[in-house]
């Protein structure tokens, strides 16, 4: 089998992911795009394993552990979505704007929430 | 001890008691009078010492050196020189210092900055002894300048008021504007002479055999006229005196009557060869000394303020010392110089007091105050005294001193004075005779219009203090007196005769008595206005300083007659004496005013340029700079959205381009 | 690794190839139906089609087990856990209508916008290039290189269970640490209690609180069996 067809189909997916990330609103379609991206890359590394011929299987091995440390990645990020959505009342990302630059005294970031997140922050 | 010594104690001891009168001012209130007149005190009396151990005997000289300047030839020393010259001058400095200390411990007895004040005027004196005794240049010209700048921090005493401010600032600016030029014509005749020391250059100048001359004579005399003019207050420098009547009377009385304007008269005395090398130079002198005689005596006639009257009466007194010079005659300079320092600083003490017992400064409002002369006798009689000496009336001491003068300015108009244009002769000794005149016309409307006449009692101050009225009677005796040294003063000189002749005399005196008859006259149809007209503003403050009365006659001066100079008075013999030029005379012949479009007006316009150069233009640049970032700068923070995904789009973007870019440069080298 | 010239070129396709880009095509229609649909569930349900692809994909590249593993943890528990996350955010769903309905183009649009964000053309931009970069220079690189799936299995477990317990043991066990660590900050983070400032908040209702903390924890006991 041609390499080339792995290859490609993993770029596009990883694209697609681009896509995903950098388009959706909603914090969890975005998880959701990641994991299309992670799933981009393990299918690189199997392909390229099995091109190789790897005696230590590191490909394989490794697509293991990124499944493992996406697993671990789904579900922290999750609560924390969780924990925003308690606190703000949404998920949406692009409404989660408390770093940018305020345009003038007046247009500082809604203080209360601010107070509740990071009172969140600090009991964890 | 020896003379030396004793003259090297003479500046040292007011400088240290100006020294400790300032570091102990204001911690031990108690010692401020003492240290205020003791160091004077004895100053004098050694002073006196010297004078009489040294008075006609050979000059005493004494020299160390105090630096080199770079040339070897040229060091500049302490040195002293004292003749008979500076003997006597050193001795009038001390009696009037004395006098005027003392007579400001009664002045200022409250006033909350009297220590620095007598510091300040010690060490006017010792600036004053320094230029005295000092025979060089550049020790002199230290002297010189501390002198100006006590004088401005005299007449800025009281800076509360807007006079007092300006008038510091003008006295110190005018002054500096001449010593500029006096500065480069020390520095010009030293190099030429190849000495600093006085004596050095006049010994060189006088004998053919040095080998020294001068080869640009005119230029430097003019250039040290210039600085001589500045303090001496001579024409067209002279703005600054009557300004600086706006300071405290003792003030007026030391530095603008008896010794600070005297220095540039005792200079040119003392260099009087390097001014008579130079025809062009005793010209000049001439003609200012004639111009500022008569100009001073009319505008005097004019003035209401009475400090103001005997400023410009300074003036032209000051100008007959520099007629004298002009004719190349300083024994007699220096004979009215002592003479008039005497009865001038008796004038403006004696207006001191009468001030505060009128409770004002204006002549029209004295002159309708009755029972002046009996509220104050002793200031009555001294002034009389002084007065008269001013006037010129025989045997009083300015008689003998102003004859001199005009002696001297005969002897050169006839041509028998060796190197003296007869021009200059000639314009002294009439502008001499003509100012004779309108100074006993001054003379006599003052003392008319100060303690005759008028219907409203005078205003109670009570008892003056004891020690003002005291020194004015130690005056009066040299006032009254002096004169009659005429025949031995010339041993002390340089050997001149300073005897009256006998046709100066009679026509002086002859023009003194038409001048104060017309006056007398003028006053007697004039004064039944004075009843008509009533004008006044009186600050009567029975338990204050002499001194509060004063400052408020001054500050009220101006709003109650509607100038600082002159008052709309009818009861004025001046204005009709004076006729139509009695309005110009008023403000002094508008030299303010040409001064302001000349200089004052061209230099604010200058800085308006400036300041407009500065804020536009300058500015711009710098706003630019500072704009240019600061527009970056919001223009960054406009990509601060806050939105994660957009700053991960750039970030993606921006590594797909380097991406790209590598990918491009790789097959661009593969392909090469 | 094998020369270019030992393998047939691209026009004549065999078997495996085929089968290859047909399920490729496919999973790469279910990712891009993924990130584009408006309906949220709908997203995740496409995306275990996709995911079910790329195993696929696993199988046809001889890696037998990574297949599994994906169809076990992916399928059955990642996306199991993004369901219960888009249910607990109470993410909008849209009201179905059909295709004829006149408010159909209306409910379309809003749909669209509550899913996307507004920087949706430039990430379009974006993705785009980087696929047409990343393509080109994929192609460039291996157009020529073979596979050789037909010699021997690759990635059967037992040769994956050899490899993993003799070489990679000491990475296997500190990756069971790192998903300890991820279970217990899972459980502190989505624990009710912790948005009231350490109140004990959890004791008053602590059926919901262990419910959210319980979730994350048997996907990633799972993670350590597997």
């Amino acid at each position: 089998m041609h390499l080339a067809y792995p290859a490609v189909l993993a770029v596009l997916l990883f694209c697609v992911g681009i896509y995903g990330v950098l388009a959706r609103r909603n914090a969890i379609l975005v998880l959701i795009s990641v994991e299309l991206m992670l799933n981009a890359v393990n299918l690189n590394l199997v392909a390229f394993d099995v091109w190789l011929r790897d005696t230590l299987h590191t490909g394989q091995a490794l697509t293991l552990f990124i499944i493992a440390v996406a697993a671990a990645e789904i579900g922290i990020g999750l609560a924390i979505v969780l924990l925003v959505h308690r606190n703000r009342g949404t998920a949406d990302i692009d409404r989660l704007r408390d770093l940018r630059e305020p345009e003038g005294p007046d247009d500082e970031p809604e203080a209360p929430a601010e107070q509740g997140h990071s009172a969140g922050r600090q009991t964890a | 001890m020896t003379t030396t010594t004793l003259a090297v104690l003479v500046p040292l001891l007011p400088f240290l008691g100006a020294v400790a009168g300032l570091l102990l001012g204001r911690r031990a209130p108690g010692f401020v009078r003492p240290l205020a007149v003791l160091p004077t005190l004895l100053a004098t009396c050694l002073a006196g010492v010297i004078a009489f151990q040294h008075g006609e005997s050979d000059p005493l000289k004494a020299a160390t050196e105090l630096t080199p300047t770079g040339n070897a030839a040229l060091p500049v020393e302490l040195a002293l020189h004292i003749d008979g010259f500076a003997a006597l001058v050193l001795l009038l400095v001390g009696v009037v210092a004395c006098c005027v200390q003392l007579y400001s411990t009664g002045y200022l007895r409250e006033d909350r900055r009297y220590s620095s004040y007598a510091a300040l005027v010690s060490l006017f004196t010792s600036a004053m002894f320094l230029v005295v005794y000092s025979d060089d240049l550049i020790v002199l010209l230290v002297g010189w300048e501390i002198m100006g700048i006590c004088s401005y921090f005299l007449v800025g005493h009281y800076w509360e008021t807007r006079a007092a401010r300006d008038a510091s600032l003008k006295a110190f600016l005018v002054t500096k504007l001449g010593d500029v030029p006096f500065l480069i014509g020390i520095l010009a005749l030293a190099s030429e002479m190849g000495s600093f020391r006085i004596s050095t250059i006049t010994a060189r100048l006088g004998s053919s055999l040095s080998g020294f001359h001068l080869d640009n004579p005119t230029l430097i005399a003019l250039l040290l006229l210039a600085g001589v003019a500045g303090k001496s207050a001579l024409f067209p420098l002279h703005t600054w005196l009557p300004d600086a009547m706006a300071g405290p009377t003792p003030v007026s009385a030391l530095i603008h009557a008896a010794t600070m304007v005297a220095a540039g008269i005792y200079f040119v005395a003392r260099l009087l060869p390097v001014f008579a090398a130079s025809a062009a130079a005793l010209t000049v002198l001439a003609l200012m000394a004639a111009v500022t005689m008569v100009g001073s005596a009319l505008a005097a006639l004019a003035q209401d303020d009475i400090k103001r009257v005997l400023a410009y009466s300074t003036i032209g007194q000051l100008a007959y010392m520099a007629g004298a010079l002009a004719v190349a005659d300083r024994g007699a300079a220096v004979f009215h110089l002592v003479s008039h320092g005497a009865f001038k600083a008796l004038l403006f003490l004696g207006a001191g007091v009468l001030i505060h017992a009128a409770g004002t400064n204006s002549l029209a409002a004295m002159s309708r105050m009755r029972g002046l002369a009996q509220r104050a006798p002793d200031a009555y009689w001294t002034m009389t005294i002084a007065l008269l000496a001013l006037a010129a009336i025989p045997p009083f001491a300015g008689f003998f001193s102003k004859e001199a003068v005009l002696g001297a300015a005969e002897h050169a108009a006839l041509g028998d004075a060796h190197g003296v244009p007869v021009g200059a002769g000639w314009t002294v000794l009439i502008s001499g005779l003509a100012t004779a005149l309108l100074t006993a016309a001054y003379a006599a409307r003052l003392w008319l219009r100060a303690f005759h006449g008028g219907t409203q009692d005078a205003p109670d101050h009570g008892r003056e203090p004891a020690v003002m009225t005291t020194v004015l009677w130690v005056l009066a005796l040299p006032s009254l007196a002096f004169g009659i040294l005429y025949g031995v003063l010339p041993d002390w000189f340089d050997g001149h005769s300073l005897t009256p002749t006998l046709i100066t005399s009679v026509l002086a005196t002859g023009l003194a008595g038409v001048g104060g008859i017309m006056t007398y006259a003028t006053w007697r149809h004039t004064t039944v206005f004075a009843a008509r007209v009533p004008l006044g503003a009186v600050a009567a403050h029975p338990e204050r300083d002499p001194a509060v009365s004063e400052v408020e006659a001054i500050v009220s001066h101006e709003p109650a007659y509607g100038d600082r100079a002159g008052a709309p008075d009818p009861a004025d013999p001046g204005r009709l004496l004076l006729g139509p030029l009695y309005r110009h005379a008023a403000q002094g012949f508008h030299l303010d005013a040409v001064y302001t479009a000349l200089v004052v007006r061209p230099v604010q316009a200058a800085a308006r340029l400036v300041r407009f150069l500065d804020r536009t233009v300058v500015d711009t640049y710098v706003r630019g700079a500072g704009l240019g970032p600061r527009l970056l700068g919001s223009a960054v923070r406009r990509a601060q959205t806050g939105n994660a995904q957009t700053y991960l789009g750039a970030l993606l973007a921006g590594s797909l381009v380097l991406a790209v870019a590598a990918v491009l440069v790789a097959a661009g080298t593969g392909g090469a | 690794m094998t020369l270019a010239a030992a393998h047939p070129g691209f026009l004549s396709p065999t078997g495996v190839e085929i089968v290859f880009v047909l399920v490729g095509i496919a999973t790469l229609a279910a990712a891009v139906v993924t990130v584009t649909t408006s309906k949220l569930v709908h997203a995740a349900l496409w995306l275990v089609a996709a995911l079910g692809g790329i195993a696929v994909e696993y199988l046809l590249l001889t890696a037998e087990f990574i297949a599994w593993v994906q169809v076990l943890i992916y399928v059955g528990s990642v996306v199991v856990l993004l369901l219960f996350g888009l249910m607990l955010t109470k993410a909008p769903i849209v009201p179905t209508v059909p295709r004829g309905h006149p408010s159909y183009g209306a409910l379309r649009a809003e749909a669209r916008e509550a899913a996307d964000s507004g920087n949706r053309w430039p990430a379009l931009a974006v993705a785009l290039a980087a696929a047409a970069t990343l393509v080109t220079v994929v192609v460039d690189a291996f157009r020529s290189s073979w596979i050789d799936v037909d010699r021997s299995v690759q990635g059967s477990a037992g040769v994956t269970g050899e490899v993993l317990f003799q070489h990679w043991v000491l990475p296997f066990e500190a990756l069971s640490v790192l998903l300890l660590a991820a279970l217990v900050g899972a459980i502190i983070l989505s624990r009710k209690g912790g948005a009231d400032a350490g109140e004990p908040a959890q004791g008053t209702e602590p059926g919901q609180g262990a419910g959210q903390g319980e979730q994350p924890g048997p996907t990633a006991g799972r993670e350590e069996q597997g």
